[in-house]
């Protein structure tokens, strides 16, 4: 075939594995064009735009929209609460004083000194 | 001779001068139109790409090491003059720097434009482009030092840019102060080699170079400083303030800035000191390992907790920082045993490999989010909401960031961090299983961040939001398309850009050999 | 007398930690600019210092009267890291005066404590 394109399409070799990204990407094309083949067997006999497209929320009312939103601080909280201790460990270490940013700088300089200048 | 050959002998110092010409040329323009002001920002930075691009065309095809005197025709011994040597790694390093830039500039058209003191505003990232650039292409101590502190001087003046806001000047006093300690610990260092060597060269110190006791201050004191100017923890905490409160081509900017910082680390361990990296006594590359691991943990907790877009951001940014520590700390852990060679050289490749994509996928991220401050004015994730209906390229733009940086196939994340997670694997099977845990726990804080931005009901208060203006949609288009290109043909890039960089950067005696010819 | 040409490095490590006692303990911001000053006064003359020579005179001379020269190299390098230094100090307090007008206080702590 044309010989420029040989080095696009070699294989990228870690010692232990490969990994061809042209192949997979081939390989997830295929997939969901006979995803696309699958759904055009389905069944074309709906009417939009009536109760049959709707969610369907089981006869309860459908409430405000900043009622149902779901603010960003408010997820995984469960993941959150339980780790409480190191989150709030950390969060506490981050205190925004300039101070103590330079403290941590000469804290490590110390630990670098003892390590590896062998003072 | 033609012109090509022209520009590639002078190339080293026209890359340097070219913004810096500019830097200080713009306001004139800016008086006449604000729009010839932003076409010649605009050339002056595709020039500096065409010369970037001319020269890494001639180091990465053919190779060799390009050395620009200062002040002379030839170079003469002993060195007396300032030296550019430029291998490789500087070359791959420069690309980076010079591609974020273009891409800040185009973006900060729209995002600046209802700003004052445009002027002062594009001088001063033309001065940081130069900053950059020069720290990465210097073969001279001190001028080192010297481009070091233009570029943290730049980047503070930029990222207070906000003034009528007191967070913004916050965030520019700390970094300030924290850069100039940095900065100074770095000219200890460098007066302490001078004073046992008598040389500010690289290649001549690394010639002269034995490990008494002043030489081990001496490095412990450049690699901490260094650090610190790159966000390893636990020395991290000015960076998200300073990232998550300046404007958004600023950020952009910024991480080109943090990373050249990282370069220093790199040289300063691999060529300066390569004669003795490898004695025994000497363990800086498990603690740099060791760092790399804290790094990547206290990143990715952190970044759970916050709640502010640009914030939460920028902890990932720490986090992708640790990744690179720690693929460069693995090779210079193995250096010296000779078995595992294909281990250490595989822990590089992935670890410099991983600089070029974080840059552009965390460029990206925020991109998109200066994009969503545009057009909607929030900043905090509790208020933001329903986005995907309005701003449709905006949010196929984050989905493809948000699968590169934790590392999912087919992106260009995925590639270096399988070099880094199977060559770790074999060095201790901990951190591999440390690294790849942390992946998936930025996948879900990206997701977060996406489900709460995009997705969900269509909130009330947005409903006059529009899609982006164009050419931030541009802007981010150049990223993905790099992006794509890194991700789908990675094998290119790795055999064409890294290798040789990695090899640069392992080779120090060719470094010493082009100042120093026949090693005296 | 050779303790007598170490103590201009004495001087060097006692205004490094003299500067670095005050950017660390010290809650007012302009005592932190303060402290960064003295640490860079230090550096300058740990610079300085290392190019005196013994019995030498200055290296000002194009004829020079003869005798031995101290090093130049070092104090071009001075020169420099006193002009970086200005302009840094200029920078740090004009922010210091954006930062009084916003807060009200030159606290460190108070200033850095208040999220958004």
């Amino acid at each position: 075939m044309l010989e420029f394109l040989d080095p696009f399409l070699k294989t990228f070799e870690t010692g232990t594995g490969f990994w061809n990204p042209l192949v997979w990407a081939t390989a997830l094309v295929i997939a969901f064009l006979a995803m696309y083949i699958l759904r055009g067997f389905g069944n074309k006999q709906f009417k939009t735009g009536t109760e049959q497209t709707k969610a369907f929320l089981s006869g309860n009312p459908e409430y405000e929209k900043q009622q149902m939103h779901i603010k960003g601080s408010n997820m995984y909280w469960g993941f959150t609460e339980s780790l409480g201790w190191l989150f709030h460990q950390l969060k506490k270490m981050h205190t925004g004083n300039v101070s103590d940013y330079v403290l941590w700088f000469v804290i490590v300089l110390a630990v670098l000194l003892l390590v590896v200048g062998g003072i | 001779m033609n012109t090509i050959d022209f520009l590639l002998m002078h190339a080293p110092a026209l890359i340097v001068a070219t913004p810096l010409l500019g830097a200080f040329l713009t306001p004139l323009f800016g008086k006449v139109h604000a729009r010839l002001r932003s076409g010649f920002v605009l050339l002056i930075v595709l020039l500096t790409c065409l010369l970037v691009g001319l020269l890494s065309y001639d180091i990465f095809i053919t190779g060799g090491i390009h050395t620009y005197v200062f002040g002379a025709q030839d170079l003469t011994l002993p060195v007396v003059r300032i030296l550019f040597e430029v291998d490789a790694m500087s070359m791959f390093m420069a690309l980076i720097s010079v591609i974020l830039a273009l891409v800040a500039v185009i973006y900060s058209w729209a995002y600046m434009k209802d700003n004052t003191g445009l002027d002062k505003f594009y001088t001063l990232v033309l001065l940081m482009t130069t900053g950059m650039l020069g720290m990465e292409l210097t073969g001279d101590m001190f001028n080192f030092f010297v481009f070091l502190e233009i570029t943290s001087i730049a980047s503070c003046a930029l990222i207070a840019f906000w003034t009528n806001k007191g967070k913004s000047v916050e965030a520019g006093f700390k970094y300030i102060v924290i850069s100039t300690i940095g900065a100074l610990f770095v000219l200890f260092a460098i007066a302490l080699l001078y004073g046992q060597y008598n040389a500010l060269n690289i290649a001549v110190l690394a010639n002269a170079i034995q490990f008494t006791f002043v030489d081990r201050i001496a490095l412990v004191l450049l690699v901490a400083a260094l650090a610190m100017k790159a966000g390893i923890v636990p020395m991290h905490m000015w960076l998200p303030d300073a990232y998550g409160r300046s404007p958004a081509p600023v950020t952009i900017i910024l991480v080109g800035a943090t990373q050249a910082s990282l370069y220093g680390v790199f040289r300063v361990c691999f060529t300066l000191y390569g004669d003795v990296i490898t004695l025994p006594q000497v363990s800086i590359g498990w603690i740099m390992v060791l760092l790399g691991l804290i790094t990547i943990l206290v990143g990715v907790i952190m970044a759970l907790l916050q709640s502010d877009f640009r914030r939460l951001i920028a902890f990932g940014a720490v986090a992708e920082i640790g990744y690179m520590f720690l693929g460069v700390g693995a090779g210079l852990a193995v250096l010296g045993a000779p078995e595992m060679t294909s281990v250490g050289l595989t822990a590089m490749k992935g670890g410099i490999f991983h600089i070029m994509n974080d840059a552009l996928d965390v460029g990206l991220l925020f991109l998109v989010a200066g994009a969503v401050y545009y057009t909607t004015r929030e900043n905090s994730l509790d208020r933001l909401g329903g986005l995907a209906r309005n701003m449709k390229y905006t949010t196929v733009f984050f989905i493809i960031g948000l699968l590169a940086i934790s590392g999912i196939p087919p992106m260009n994340g995925f590639a270096s961090k399988l070099l880094i997670y199977e060559s770790t694997y074999q060095l201790n099977p901990v951190i591999a299983v440390i690294a790849v845990l942390s992946s998936i726990m930025l996948l879900a804080i990206f997701v977060k961040i996406f489900y709460s931005v995009f997705l969900g009901p269509a909130l009330p208060q947005f409903h006059t939001v529009k899609e982006s203006p164009r050419s931030m949609l541009l802007a981010m288009g150049i990223i993905t398309m790099i992006i794509l290109f890194f991700g789908l043909f990675p094998d290119f890039v790795l055999t064409t850009i890294v290798e040789p960089a990695v090899n640069a950067l392992l080779g120090y005696q060719e470094y010493i050999a082009q100042v120093l010819p026949g090693g005296l | 007398m050779i303790a007598l040409y170490n103590i201009p490095f004495l001087a060097v490590i006692g205004l490094v930690l003299v500067g670095l006692y005050a950017v660390l303990f010290r809650r007012n911001i302009i005592k932190i600019i303060i402290g960064i000053t003295i640490i860079e006064s230090g550096v300058n003359l740990f610079l300085i210092t290392l190019g005196y020579r013994e019995g030498s005179i200055a290296p000002i001379y194009t004829s020079s009267p003869g005798g031995l020269m101290a090093m130049p190299v070092p104090q071009a390098l001075t020169l420099t890291s006193i002009v970086i230094g200005v302009a840094v100090l200029a920078l740090m307090l004009s922010l210091a005066i954006h930062l009084f007008r916003h807060y009200g206080t030159l606290d460190a702590r108070e200033i850095g404590g208040k999220e958004e």
